[in-house]
């Protein structure tokens, strides 16, 4: 029992009802959520230690002994993900703070973006599936609002596509638990784990993992990445930072997770078939990263190919494979987050997002290009930023493996992200300024300094891997073998 | 028992399918409420037996009685689905005032922007 | 719209006690047997939607001073609550008690702070369902 394991959901729900009331004390929103982020963000870390020295945590809710209540359980890869997404979801508030208007502050926005911290939380920590549905919901209905909060016509037009796509993957989420239930006759996901593992797993289990897959691939832009691109670019920039950064991430989690804890027993099929998905993400990502003149769709096709990226350690499956998506994913969160904030700043600054319209920034805001540059060598993962080491352990899992054409395929991209993201940087950076000095818009200090927060992490995250190292590692470890994760929820007092 | 409600459920499924193949946005919300209640009732087939037994309260009487966790997963998922739907509507009727369309069709073209 | 609803307001101000009542009695039936917050709050809310289907909007909003919005959020805030504070006692998150009271008028009663969580929960509802009733209606 340790209380402590709920307040990454719970703080930031009690924090998002309590401020309904305080609609006109937008000071009070701002540094109440910002606060509770950080608190978050501290009692992760923390968690994170007693995990190294006492194994797998958990909490039964309400004293519900697993396997019938639901609970909650916090390995270091869960909590991993749970520090990183509260430091983001700080910077994009903090971002938030000088760019969203006062408008969408008296609308409820720290609210909803509370809501969808607690609801990113809840799937992290979650050990039961179908609380894994409900916090789902949680986020998706947050970002339903957050999408639509200004309401733009465009904006309206494409939260309505997205509304519609995320309903439909949520019904093949409830197909999918209740076969699951129907088979089975558990929704604790360690005690599905080991009843898998007892029956072994049966074509009928193999053809439910095959609807779980569909699910995720839609929440997490896996192939079915369609409605993606186009509805992260409507919202505003901190939104748009926030859903970069965090909401794929999350189906990517439930992916690893249930095709590490669950459906292992058949790779040749399962793990084959998300092979196949990652590299034509891959493929199809990096036509479109090239494809677009449009800033923030580039940026949004580059979230795409992370996700091809990571999900290339999960189809090859090595314990250095896992560690290096471990690795991508705490790297991707931060490094997109970031992408987003800058190319949102630029089209700020220029009041466009075309990239013949605008060139040489650089000289008008120095700082801001360097960051970009910065951005630029940790996408494409030159060492020694945070990109590096995730690349290099993916791609030593696939050597290891033998699978060349993934390997291949996921270099590639990485070209291709770098080429992409270049075309920004020569575009708008560089060549002769086209702002002169008297209608350059000031820069201020509230929209640089989460970047530079975030451009920090991003060069700390690569110096500082081997700090890093121990917490991962464990991670995968328990990723690899199901039976820790089972015996610290179900047999440990 | 089960086999009917599978029936039902699947042509429940096949009716939503149809209204979200269409193009009209106030066919697509419908199709999205039948589907979740194909969802639900899919979900109490899969409990352990429909007709065997009481149902879950808890009462002096002991016997067999049907699993109650289906209806709590059920009634969460009503939940959730409700507020979905409402959501849907709402989005649907502020683009209705901002576009005067309601057909998706007629939302497409970047030009604009 | 000025059509004479004689009938159906004479209706209405007797229909909304039963439903009033209906629902209280829903409420706290739904500790041992089918009910509880969520159905009640329903019911609840659907009695404010027909006062409001029945009577001017604005009439209403006076009679009824609430802002709906804040009374989900109170009712969020109770459920919430109610989790927290079972970590004052140092038990489980989300803990729930109960015990027999004897209080003088009742005899002895069961009370538990589940009663509390459905509280919440019940007013969740009738904040929500009224809130997004009205934000449709008042835009027609």
């Amino acid at each position: 029992m340790n209380n402590l394991l709920v307040m990454p959901m719970a703080l930031p729900v009690l924090a998002g009802i309590l401020l309904i009331f305080f609609r006109n004390h937008i000071q009070v929103q701002r540094w109440t959520s910002f606060i509770i982020m950080l608190v978050n963000a501290g009692i992760g870390l923390y968690l994170l230690q007693v995990i190294q020295t006492e194994g797998i945590l958990r909490l039964d809710f309400g004293g519900w002994e697993p396997p019938f209540g639901i609970l909650f359980v916090a390995d270091s890869f869960s909590i991993l993900l749970v520090i990183t997404t509260s430091i983001v979801a700080a910077v994009c508030l903090l971002y938030a703070f000088s760019s969203i208007g006062e408008s969408y502050e008296k609308m409820f926005f720290y609210s909803f973006v509370n809501f969808l911290v607690a609801g990113v939380n809840g799937s992290f920590l979650t050990g039961d599936l179908f609380n894994l549905y409900v916090c789902f919901e949680i986020m998706l209905l947050a970002s339903y609002i957050l999408i639509v909060l200004g309401g733009k016509k465009v904006q309206l037009r494409e939260s309505i596509k997205y509304i519609v796509i995320n309903v439909l993957s949520s019904w093949f989420f409830l197909v999918a638990i209740a076969y699951l239930y129907g088979s089975i006759g558990t929704l604790n996901m360690a005690h599905i784990s080991e009843r898998i593992a007892e029956t072994g797993q049966t074509p009928l289990l193999t053809v439910i993992s095959m609807v779980f897959l569909t699910v995720f691939a839609l929440k997490s832009g896996l192939l079915l990445y369609f409605w993606l691109p186009r509805s992260y670019i409507v919202p505003p920039v901190a939104v748009a930072a926030l859903f970069g950064g965090l909401l794929t991430k999350v189906g990517i989690y439930a992916m690893i997770r249930v095709f590490t804890l669950f459906f292992y027993h058949e790779p040749s099929i399962t793990h084959t078939i998300i092979g196949v998905m990652a590299a034509v993400t891959l493929i199809t990502g990096s036509i479109g990263a090239v494809a677009y003149k449009d800033i923030r769709l580039i940026a949004t096709y580059n979230v795409v190919i992370a996700v091809g990226f990571i999900l290339v350690g999960l189809a090859v499956g090595t314990p250095e494979a896992i560690e290096g998506s471990i690795y991508y994913l705490i790297h991707d969160m931060i490094v997109k987050t970031l992408l987003f904030l800058l190319v949102g700043t630029v089209i700020a600054l220029t009041s466009t997002s075309k990239l013949d319209e605008m060139s040489g920034l650089i000289q008008n805001y120095p700082v801001l290009g360097w960051l970009f540059f910065i951005v630029v060598f940790s996408l494409a993962g030159v060492p020694p930023l945070s990109g590096f080491i995730g690349k290099l352990l993916v791609s030593l899992g696939a050597i290891e493996a033998g699978s060349y054409v993934l390997l291949a395929l996921a270099l590639i991209s990485s070209i291709f992200v770098l080429y992409s993201v270049l075309r920004i940087l020569l575009h708008c950076f560089w060549g002769e300024t086209m702002i002169s000095s008297e209608d350059e818009v000031p820069l201020n200090k509230g929209r640089l300094i989460p970047c530079l927060i975030l451009t920090g992490l991003t060069i700390g995250l690569g110096l500082g891997a081997e700090y890093l190292s121990p917490y991962v590692e464990n991670a995968a470890y328990t990723l690899l073998n199901p039976e820790v994760y089972i015996d610290a929820v179900m047999y440990k007092d | 028992m089960e086999t009917l409600i599978t029936i039902l459920t699947g042509v429940l499924v096949t009716v939503a399918t149809y209204f979200i193949l269409s193009s009209n946005v106030q066919k697509v919300i419908l199709g999205s409420a039948i589907l979740s209640h194909a969802a639900h009732l899919l979900i109490m087939t899969m409990g352990s037996g429909l007709k065997n037994g009481r149902i879950p309260v808890l009462t002096d009487e002991t016997g067999s009685f049907v699993d109650a966790l289906p209806q709590a997963l059920i009634l969460t998922s009503i939940v959730i689905s409700f507020a979905v739907t409402a959501i849907l509507l709402v989005v649907a009727y502020r683009t209705y005032r901002a576009t005067g369309l309601d057909n998706f069709y007629d939302w497409r073209g970047y030009k604009d922007e | 719209m000025k059509t004479n609803n004689v009938i159906l307001h004479a209706v209405v101000k007797l229909v909304v006690f039963i439903i009033l009542t209906l629902s209280v009695y829903l409420f706290l039936s739904g500790h041992h047997k089918p009910g509880g917050g969520f159905i009640g709050g329903l019911v609840l809310a659907s009695a404010f939607v027909l006062l409001f289907i029945a009577f001017d909007i604005e009439a209403i909003r006076k009679a009824i001073p609430f802002d709906f919005k804040r009374v989900a959020a109170l009712g969020a805030f109770i459920s919430v609550g109610t989790g927290f504070g079972s970590l004052l006692f140092g038990e489980n998150f989300l803990t729930q008690a109960f015990g027999y009271f004897d209080l003088p008028f009742f005899g002895t009663t069961e009370l538990t702070t589940v009663t509390i969580f459905e509280t919440g929960v019940a007013l969740v509802v009738v904040g929500v369902v009224v809130t997004i009733i009205l934000s449709i209606v008042e835009d027609v």
